[in-house]
């Protein structure tokens, strides 16, 4: 039988010691999600809970799954956490990036579960990191807002400044240029990763501004309803397919395919092979899902984004191959260099082309 | 025929008891609630208030309930003295931001002196400080410009959310954060961490402070001077005039004693259970202290226990959202209804209830 421990001296363990820690079912492996919003969010929580319940139903009833909804990125995170290693979690996903601190905290207290973050930095020995690479989506949706714009004015909705939206902006910003050299981005900030209303007036806004194609990288489908109501404009499903939009505003989008993931480490833990990792896949690996692009899209755009995604997919191209120069003119990749992950993984500056600056 | 009578006199016996009543219809109507959702209403309700307590992981939960209580009591205390005299600070979640920023501030600018007996005080004034200018500036615009406290100190809890983000991806980024927003991590820094400092009891200067301002708030309300004016402000603005109080420094000391406290609540969250600058810093204390303060009847001991009460639905809610898989908006619901049940149950503490045939006028 496996024994968690928490905190091997002091009073915690005498108290443990005194109240016994119940015999538990053994042969089930508990396994915990914390989510940042609520599971119906239609976007980020949304997907991986999805992901989630598509690993429950791989084992059946060999697991047994906990899961708790809208745990805030502050001070109440660690405490969410800590109650799931007690109630007797083998493995804990923390589903969102401001849940790196509390989990390095909370693991260092239970080294017999194992802890897997999202899109953080910080690896253990029992915490593992894993994010995808939005950026190759990104390629595929900047060459087709790229085409499909005739105002050349694409809108992002930007959420929180970390590398990984920064990344998006650069991905989608290079390849809208290389389809169509006039294009132009205009890019706001929210702050935040889900908030609707947000959301809707910063599509509004942009809609405003001339732009006919939208970006987002928050998790609602409000800037949908806003590109609906106006009419001609284009928009990309985030996170989830939102294909309830289709086939117009939304034209295609990014889909996270946590689920493979999820099924390998949990099978894992179950067979004692768990190790410390450090993940971070594309579409080749099928972590990042391209949605149907539908149909108001000309065919031979289509086709072209489809060879993009597969040419990604296959390892042949990459999407920040040289030249590629800094914002301020500056080289970054020479002729044919490709981008390392190195780099990328901190990347804290636009490419050459897109205006404004990144919050600071 | 049902008839509500006003008492001359507001009841104690009912002071007293409504609180009391209030967490138990609480407890009905919220089992209720979890029963329609199809969840055991007595394992819930158990969950959320017996759990942390005595339950199996009782030794992990009750030093989290003082964590959480802390803050709470700081803050509700020094609102109290604003709510005694009709002074209505609302913002003290602003005020709290504010400290925090300040503190963190001054930890960050040293940063990484060792020098403990020296910035760790500093940071303690200087949280102080931040949340007493915060409140200062609808406090000098009352007493100015005739503006309403309420509405200008609430509008600058929106600026400091604001000011915590951009300071977050900005001034205060940690350099070593690989880009990411949010400052260094006090925790990690000796000089400046308020941990526990008594290993797995809770207790952290936050804790000691918040104790230390119950006591003091008493013996201010029972035996000063001042806590007599401030009663008297509240009750009778024409009365406390005549006996020379002075309404606009009172508007002032009260909002200074609320927003310095709330500001020092700040700082110890962020040098303690929360550790970082960030966007999601603010955990909406400032706010759930005005339940507090409410609930413990404006007074010191009330808001000692209100503060426990209040920080155990949060933990046990929790426990009960991740356990029993309740969704998060039915903890809030039920957090709700407490403060619901009082205000409707204060009708007896004001009435007198009558049982009467209805009279021909």
């Amino acid at each position: 039988m496996k024994r968690r421990t928490l905190l091997a001296t002091g009073a915690a363990a005498a108290a443990a010691a005194a109240f016994g820690l119940p015999a538990r079912a053994q042969d089930k492996t508990k396994v915990g999600f914390i989510y940042v919003g609520p599971i119906n969010d239609g976007g980020w929580t949304q997907h991986h809970h999805h992901s989630a319940m598509e690993m429950v139903e791989h084992f059946g009833d060999a697991v047994e799954f906990v899961y708790q909804e809208s745990v805030p990125e502050g001070p109440d995170a660690e405490r969410a956490i800590t109650q799931m290693a007690l109630g007797g979690a083998d493995i804990i996903f923390t589903t969102s990036f401001g849940y790196m601190d509390p989990t390095i905290n909370v693991a260092s207290k239970f080294p017999n579960v194992k802890f897997e973050h999202a899109t953080g930095y910080k690896t253990a020995d029992n915490v593992s990191v894993y994010s995808a690479r939005f950026y190759e989506g990104r390629a595929v949706q900047g060459t087709l807002a790229g085409h499909m714009t005739k105002t050349n004015t694409i809108g992002y909705i930007a959420s929180v400044p970390i590398p990984e939206v920064v990344r998006g902006i650069n991905s989608a910003y290079l390849h809208a240029k290389k389809v169509n050299p006039d294009v132009e981005f205009k890019i706001i900030w929210i702050f935040e990763w889900l908030n609707p209303a947000k959301e809707a007036d910063a599509a509004k806004a942009l809609i405003e501004q001339g732009c006919d194609v939208i970006l987002q990288h928050t998790d609602s489908t409000a800037p949908h309803a806003a590109a609906k109501e106006a009419g001609n404009v284009y928009t990309f499903g985030q996170a989830a397919d939102m294909a309830e939009y289709a086939p117009m505003p939304r034209i295609s989008s990014i889909i996270d395919e946590w689920a493979p993931y999820y099924i390998d480490r949990v099978q894992a833990v179950m067979d004692g092979t768990w190790t410390t990792t450090n993940t971070w896949d594309g579409i080749g690996a099928g972590m990042v899902g391209i949605g149907e692009i539908s149909d108001v899209v000309p065919a031979e755009v289509k086709a072209e984004a489809e060879a993009l995604r597969d040419a990604i997919a296959a390892g042949e191209y990459h999407p920040f191959t040289g030249p590629i120069n800094k914002q301020d003119g500056t080289p970054w990749l020479a002729e044919g260099e490709v981008a390392d992950d190195g780099t990328l993984a901190g990347m804290n500056f636009y490419i050459e082309g897109v205006s404004g600056d990144i919050p600071s | 025929m049902i008839r509500l009578e006003k008492r001359p006199q507001p009841s104690q016996l009912w002071t007293y008891l409504t609180p009391v009543l209030a967490v138990v219809v609480t407890m009905v109507l919220g089992g209720v609630l979890f029963a329609f959702m199809g969840k055991a209403p007595l394992e819930a309700i158990r969950t959320i208030f017996w759990d942390p307590i005595f339950g199996e992981f009782a030794f992990y939960y009750r030093p989290e309930l003082l964590k959480k209580a802390a803050p709470l009591i700081l803050i509700a205390i020094g609102l109290s003295f604003g709510f005694r005299a009709g002074i209505w600070n609302i913002g003290a979640e602003g005020q709290y931001i504010i400290g925090a920023i300040c503190g963190a501030g001054v930890a960050l600018a040293f940063y990484p002196t060792e020098a403990r007996w020296l910035i760790f005080p500093l940071m303690i004034v200087a949280g102080i400080l931040g949340g007493l200018i915060w409140a200062l500036i609808p406090a000098l615009l009352k007493v100015y410009f005739r503006t309403n406290e309420i509405l200008v100190s609430l509008m600058l809890v929106y600026v400091a959310e604001v000011l915590i983000k951009a300071f977050s991806v900005g001034l205060m980024r940690n350099p070593e954060g690989m880009g990411f927003p949010g400052s260094r991590n006090l925790r990690q820094y000796p000089a400046a961490a308020n941990l526990e400092l008594i290993a797995n009891t809770g207790i952290h200067w936050g804790v000691i402070t918040a104790v230390f301002a119950v006591i003091v708030a008493q013996v201010f309300f029972a035996r000063h001077q001042f806590g007599f004016n401030v009663r008297l402000a509240g009750q009778s603005p024409r009365a406390a005039t005549f006996a020379g109080v002075d309404p606009s420094r009172l508007v002032i000391i009260c909002m200074c004693i609320s927003g310095g406290l709330a500001g020092l609540a700040g700082l110890y969250e962020v040098a303690g259970p929360s550790g970082q600058i960030l966007g999601s810093f603010p955990a909406y204390y400032g706010f759930t202290a005005i339940i507090v303060a409410f609930l413990g009847r404006l007074n010191p001991i009330g808001i000692l226990l209100a503060g426990l009460l209040l920080a155990l639905t949060y933990i046990g809610g929790d426990a009960a959202s991740s356990s029993m898989n309740l969704p998060a908006a039915a903890i809030q619901v039920f957090q709700g209804m407490l403060l619901f049940s009082l205000l409707s149950l204060d009708v007896l503490t004001n009435y007198r209830i009558r049982l009467k045939k209805a009279q021909v006028a």
